[in-house]
């Protein structure tokens, strides 16, 4: 009788359900996984090496690039960094800017997942409905930075400019008509934050329209409850953090166990997986929407009626307006110093992490006090979960490595760097 | 339950005394200096003894301090001569001597503890030998593979006793640690298709790196060193 051996098998790396450009080298004995052996690289741009040869700010554009679609949040550790060597806190307002625009880019993130994550195994349609969504949140980048995805909005001090009073618009063309363009704009027609707003008041029915279509599905059940488990310990151990860690029941959340801006001034919930199994992570993250929701429309209410500056008023570190420029000496000199040189940062070395869609995101930055950073690493979530796909896959049979990489909400931007 | 940062600070002077040396922060964090004989059995106090109770390593990453402190452009009196952006730029030599600085590269690992909601970062020197060597964490903390993996592929550090130390991120083949101060930002090998040999290969970098803003430390007296905090005296 002939012997049957474990065979390997090449997945990726230009794998649809992939999430990008993941070569898995699996080791199988049938159907079932032994083990999995995860390739990453291809990707790699070194990131931190390059931060090294820029002034701080140049690199903050860099950040975005990390994990394509949480935009907003890699700057914002990155720039808690500076703030925490340079020791400056931004004005409250800039703080509630930043509060905002983070839920804004978790709902963001975790819509892309769940699209992603139901189109990989088998539900159509959430990508579609998950889309349509982010299509909104995108806009509210568009009108605050100028660009839809990589914003370099957050600066070392505060936010680059205040919200803008007026929405980019639609305009007709050959493949939209005036009628359809009347009917985008509508919503469009104030500020940004009233676009916002009007957002908020929708998106609870939109997550309603997700869990109809998912929670109680039979097939989606089948594909998720009971896979790829993780207890506690492990996940512990393992360095999981966010969602990951969450959805093993580890109450953990950085923005409210280590408060940072303004959170401990909003009310929300940390919702908590039983489990640990990818369906839990599923309801961890829906729910998480919901939260975010709520965070976002705190954050509008109290933007609405505290204007206020959103920089500090440090012309050593952030750069005097135009017309302060064109008007004072000593502001043209703060100018040119700044787009000359840059800013010297003091010597030292500091960690400042967020609670970034994915998990904990830090940004590690060691500075000899010149205008560069002396070393810059960059803690990504994806990376400790990456790791641990042989430990998760282990026994589950092939298709199910596609329900892992999902849930585990792999970017290869920030895993590769 | 959340702990004071000095409460947690005074349990690990008490219990580790000399095998730990604090360095001072400007930002209010936990930094120990811990020699690479001592880190591992260091590593499993911290992490079972139920007063520590640091359940998480959140990250490992290697720093090269060869050329830490170094600017590019002295402009501390005006020249008759003008200025230019030229920064000269030395060759690179890469270091195959027998031995490095002891202070060249280190290890750095950043702890958490979820129990006391306290994060705290140990300093490992890898001492003098070529290539410089440490022992692994793996054992205590699993998240450590990966994060050493990188550390060895971007610096070159062997870490003793990882069950799979390969390189992670660059090219299957790839020579040298691009991570190292002496490694230079362009690399030093290009891909290129080559037609006679009907096949991609590779062939020295041709671009020429370019500094577009020098590398200055200015002398900043908001900065003084009266104004940074001194470990131990909170």
């Amino acid at each position: 009788m002939a012997e049957i051996q474990n065979y390997t098998m090449n997945f990726g790396p230009q794998h649809p359900a992939a999430h990008g450009v993941l070569r898995l080298v699996l080791e199988m004995d049938g159907e079932v996984i032994q083990k999995a052996d995860p390739h990453v690289g291809l990707l790699h741009r070194g990131t931190e090496k390059l931060a090294e040869s820029k002034p701080y700010n140049q690199s903050i554009g860099y950040m975005d690039r990390l994990d394509y679609v949480s935009m907003m949040c890699n700057e914002h550790g990155y720039v808690l960094a500076l703030e925490k060597l340079l020791g400056i806190r931004p004005p409250v307002r800039a703080q509630y800017i930043r509060v905002m625009f983070d839920e804004i880019t978790r709902i963001l993130n975790h819509l892309m997942w769940l699209g992603a994550h139901g189109l990989d195994i088998g539900a159509m349609t959430m990508f579609l409905y998950c889309f349509r969504e982010r299509e909104d949140l995108m806009d509210c980048y568009e009108a605050v930075s100028g660009t839809r995805m990589h914003a370099t909005y957050y600066r070392p001090g505060g936010v680059f400019r205040d919200l803008p009073e007026t929405m980019p618009k639609y305009q007709a063309s050959k493949w939209r008509s005036q009628k359809e363009v009347d009917r985008l704009n509508d919503i469009r027609s104030g500020s940004l934050l009233d676009f916002i707003d009007a957002f908020c008041e929708k998106f609870p029915g939109c997550v309603d329209e997700y869990e109809t279509l998912l929670t109680d599905n039979r097939i989606w059940k089948q594909r998720t409850v009971n896979i790829a488990v993780v207890s506690p310990e492990r996940a512990l151990n393992l360095g999981f953090t966010g969602p990951m860690l969450r959805g093993s029941g580890i109450e953990w959340d950085l923005r409210k166990k280590q408060v940072y801006e303004t959170y401990d001034q909003v009310d929300f919930d940390i919702p908590v997986g039983v489990n640990g199994d990818c369906y839990d992570r599923y309801l961890v993250r829906v729910e998480e929407m919901r939260q975010s929701n709520r965070i976002i429309k705190q954050c509008v209410d109290w933007l609405r009626q505290n204007p206020g500056p959103v920089m500090v008023d440090d012309h050593k570190i952030v750069a005097p307006s135009r017309i302060e420029m064109k008007d004072d000496m000593e502001s043209l000199i703060h100018h040119f110093k700044l787009f000359t040189e840059g800013y010297c940062v003091p010597e030292g070395e500091g960690y400042a992490a967020i609670e970034h869609p994915k998990g904990e995101f830090g940004v590690y930055v060691v500075s000899d006090g010149a205008n560069k950073p002396y070393r810059v690493k960059i803690r990504a979530p994806g990376f400790s979960h990456l790791a641990a796909m042989s430990e998760m896959v282990e026994g589950h049979m092939l298709a199910d490595v596609v329900a892992v990489i999902g849930t585990q909400d792999i970017v290869f931007g920030e895993i590769d760097r | 339950m959340t702990i004071p940062l000095e409460t947690f600070a005074a349990r690990i002077d008490t219990r580790f005394g000399e095998q730990v040396t604090r360095i001072a922060s400007i930002c209010d964090e936990l930094t120990y200096e811990v020699s690479k004989d001592e880190v591992l059995q260091l590593a499993l106090a911290l992490r079972d003894e139920s007063e520590f109770a640091v359940d998480q390593l959140i990250d490992v990453c290697g720093v090269d301090y060869l050329t830490y402190g170094e600017d590019e452009w002295k402009t501390n009196s005006a020249t008759d001569s003008g200025y230019s952006r030229g920064v000269e730029r030395k060759p690179v030599i890469l270091d195959e001597s027998d031995t490095f600085d002891a202070r060249r590269f280190a290890v750095v690992y950043h702890l958490l503890s979820l129990a006391n909601n306290v994060r705290l970062r140990l300093r490992v020197y890898t001492g003098e030998s070529n290539p410089p060597v440490v022992p692994s964490l793996v054992p205590v903390w699993n998240s450590a593979n990966w994060f050493e993996r990188e550390a060895f592929d971007m610096f070159g550090v062997l870490f003793e006793g990882h069950p799979d130390l390969r390189r992670i991120m660059t090219d299957y083949g790839f020579i040298g640690h691009p991570f190292r101060k002496d490694f230079p930002l362009s690399g030093n090998v290009e891909v290129i298709y080559d037609a006679d040999k009907g096949r991609v290969a590779y062939q020295p970098v041709s671009i020429e790196e370019r500094t577009l803003v020098p590398r200055v430390i200015r002398d900043d007296n908001r900065y003084s060193t009266d104004l940074k905090d001194v470990a131990g005296d909170g």
